[in-house]
């Protein structure tokens, strides 16, 4: 078995120097083994450290990211919407999520095969990762199921219940996640790009999947629950831009293990992603300062963090398909595509995105999503062939216009998914449990009225 | 006595304090407080949205002075804090009719 240990050092030397074929071939056969080992256990080990750096985007990364742009009556309820998802969904997803999204299923929903995570374990599975064990597959994934019903809070921040948060979160991440993302990356998903899907959509590490999905659903939550009190009017600037600033360092850095880690091995696409990740978020930084400058005069902190958050977004479904080059002109566009989401279109049409997870994410995943369909190169990524092995042309730049048809495709799956499920979702929850806390709590702060403590006990006037 | 609370300009702070310490006052209460006076806040950008802030951060001292150190300590806190633009500042006096020092009670001017 390949993930066996390896032969114990002095094996080979053991062997005869001299011998019949049987004996060569058979020592041939063992030092291929232990090639295949290596490179499993390097795999491996990639992977892991991914999974965990993808986890750090959740806690601390986006808890941080998004309890600084609160008021501060605020900032506990708001990591602890982030952290909830690293528990709840943490279950969900071993009970029946993984099975749902990547379980042998239909085109549009993993089957109930791998529920419990029966079947899940060191043998990996070669349709998804060959070289790492499929509970490796299964772990990594999971970090994506957790940040993505995580980047919604930002949407509905200081204004929604507990409770009806985490219930909303459980119907969402089976209703909405797992659909999509069996769609998109499961075995025979209708978008798949690898194992034959109807219409391929490129999405290497989750334009669609995540941030479309989650972006577009939070979209759905700000105009259902309608304004925080005293939106616009009353002035609700961000508490601690320190902590966001910190948060969204730290996303950047995980973001590495989701994108780079969507290789699923530590080989040279890896690197790719790696290069291309780093180089949207760097180009997306300085297209979101530069038309606040204009716009403002000023270059402010929060806008350089927030185009590199958005930049991320962009690059997400194209870091492994695109070359630097492209990266850089991705992150550009997404940088300035999304600061003048949150700072013009969100001031026009009045909805309280509280965080901008829709002008971040919803907008920025779509960008990228479309943008991966003109700059995907089958130099980086020969993802494409015919029936004789010949790479196919990937993106429009080279050629292949279909391939924005898909992607298009992609998008629009991927938001009536989220506005349908989103809103049948909160209906429920809203007859059930009631979504948001009452006025007096709002103003109260979350802080107090849904976990009874404070965030800042030893407060200093400033 | 009289009790003098001046609002004055955060960044004036230390050169109003070595003003006071100068002509022989002891004591002082500092405060960090907000407020405004005739000066127009700033605004602020975050994520494109416009913020108005009115309530500029200001420094207030609190001192209690036996009469006759009254008018120098008035004098000095105003001109350490003068720059002669909008936002220098206000001080305010009034009259205190006892202090109380805890920790052996006497009371009067030998309490400050």
């Amino acid at each position: 078995m390949l993930w066996a240990q390896a032969p114990a050092p002095g094996l080979a030397a053991q062997q005869p120097a001299t011998g019949s074929q049987g004996v060569q071939s058979e020592r041939i056969a063992r030092l291929e083994q232990q090639v295949a080992d290596a490179k499993f256990s390097a795999d491996n080990a990639w992977m892991l450290v991914c999974s965990a750096l993808v986890l750090m985007m959740t806690g601390p990364g986006l808890a941080l990211f998004y309890g600084g742009l609160v008021r501060k009556k605020n900032v506990l309820a708001t990591m602890m919407q982030s952290f909830a998802m690293m528990a709840v969904v943490t279950v969900l997803w071993a009970i029946v999520g993984y099975s749902l999204s990547f379980g042998a299923g239909n085109s549009f929903i993993g089957g109930v095969h791998n529920v419990f995570l029966h079947g899940v374990g060191a043998q990996p599975d070669a349709d998804y990762a060959a070289t790492i064990p499929a509970q490796t597959f299964m772990i990594y994934q999971l970090m994506f199921a957790i940040i993505t019903p995580a980047l919604i809070t930002g949407a509905f921040a200081e204004r929604m219940k507990f409770s009806a948060m985490v219930v909303f979160m459980v119907l969402w991440s089976a209703v909405v996640y797992s659909p999509m993302a069996h769609m998109v990356w499961g075995k025979g998903g209708l978008l798949n790009a690898s194992l034959g899907g109807r219409f391929p959509t490129l999405d290497f590490a989750g334009g669609t999947v995540v941030h479309v999905t989650s972006g577009v659903s939070a979209l759905v939550c700000a105009l259902y629950l309608g304004r925080r009190i005293g939106y616009p009017k009353s002035p609700m600037p961000p508490h601690s831009v320190v902590l966001s600033f910190i948060g969204a360092c730290l996303l950047w850095v995980g973001w590495f293990g989701f994108n780079a880690g969507s290789a699923l091995n530590a080989g040279s696409l890896a690197t790719s992603a790696f290069v291309a990740t780093h180089f949207g978020a760097a180009a997306a930084t300085i297209g979101w300062c530069a038309a606040e400058w204009i716009r403002n005069g000023k270059a402010s902190a929060l806008g350089a963090v927030s185009g590199a958050v958005a930049g991320l977004v962009a690059i997400t479904p194209a870091a492994g398909f695109v070359g630097p080059m492209a990266a850089l002109a991705i992150g550009l566009i997404a940088g300035v595509f999304c600061y003048l989401m949150v700072a013009k279109v969100k001031a026009r049409f009045g909805y309280d995105d509280s965080l901008d997870a829709f002008g971040v994410h919803g907008a920025g995943g779509t960008i990228g999503a479309l943008l991966t369909g003109i700059f995907a190169s089958s130099a980086v990524n020969p993802i494409f062939k015919d029936a004789h092995g010949n790479t196919l042309a990937s993106g429009v730049i080279e050629g292949n216009f279909r391939q924005l048809g898909n992607q298009f495709v992609g998008v629009v799956i991927a938001w009536l998914l989220a506005v349908v499920g989103t809103l049948v979702i909160l209906k429920l929850v809203d007859v059930i449990i009631g979504l948001r806390v009452s006025e007096e709590h709002e103003i109260q702060g979350l802080d107090l009225s849904q976990h009874g403590e404070e965030g800042y006990y030893f407060e200093v006037s400033a | 006595m009289t009790k003098i609370e001046a609002i004055i300009r955060t960044s004036k702070l230390d050169a109003v304090k070595d003003a006071l310490h100068e002509i022989g006052v002891e004591g002082m209460t500092v405060l960090e407080v907000r407020g405004h006076g005739r000066q127009k806040g700033h605004t602020e950008f975050y994520r494109g949205q416009e913020y108005t802030v009115d309530l500029i951060p200001k420094t207030k001292l609190e001192l209690v002075l036996a009469d006759e150190l009254v008018e120098k300590a008035v004098q000095a806190i105003a001109n350490a804090a003068r720059t002669g633009k909008i936002g220098d500042g206000k001080i305010f006096l009034s009259r205190v009719d006892d202090a109380i020092r805890i920790r052996n009670e006497e009371r009067g001017e030998t309490a400050l």
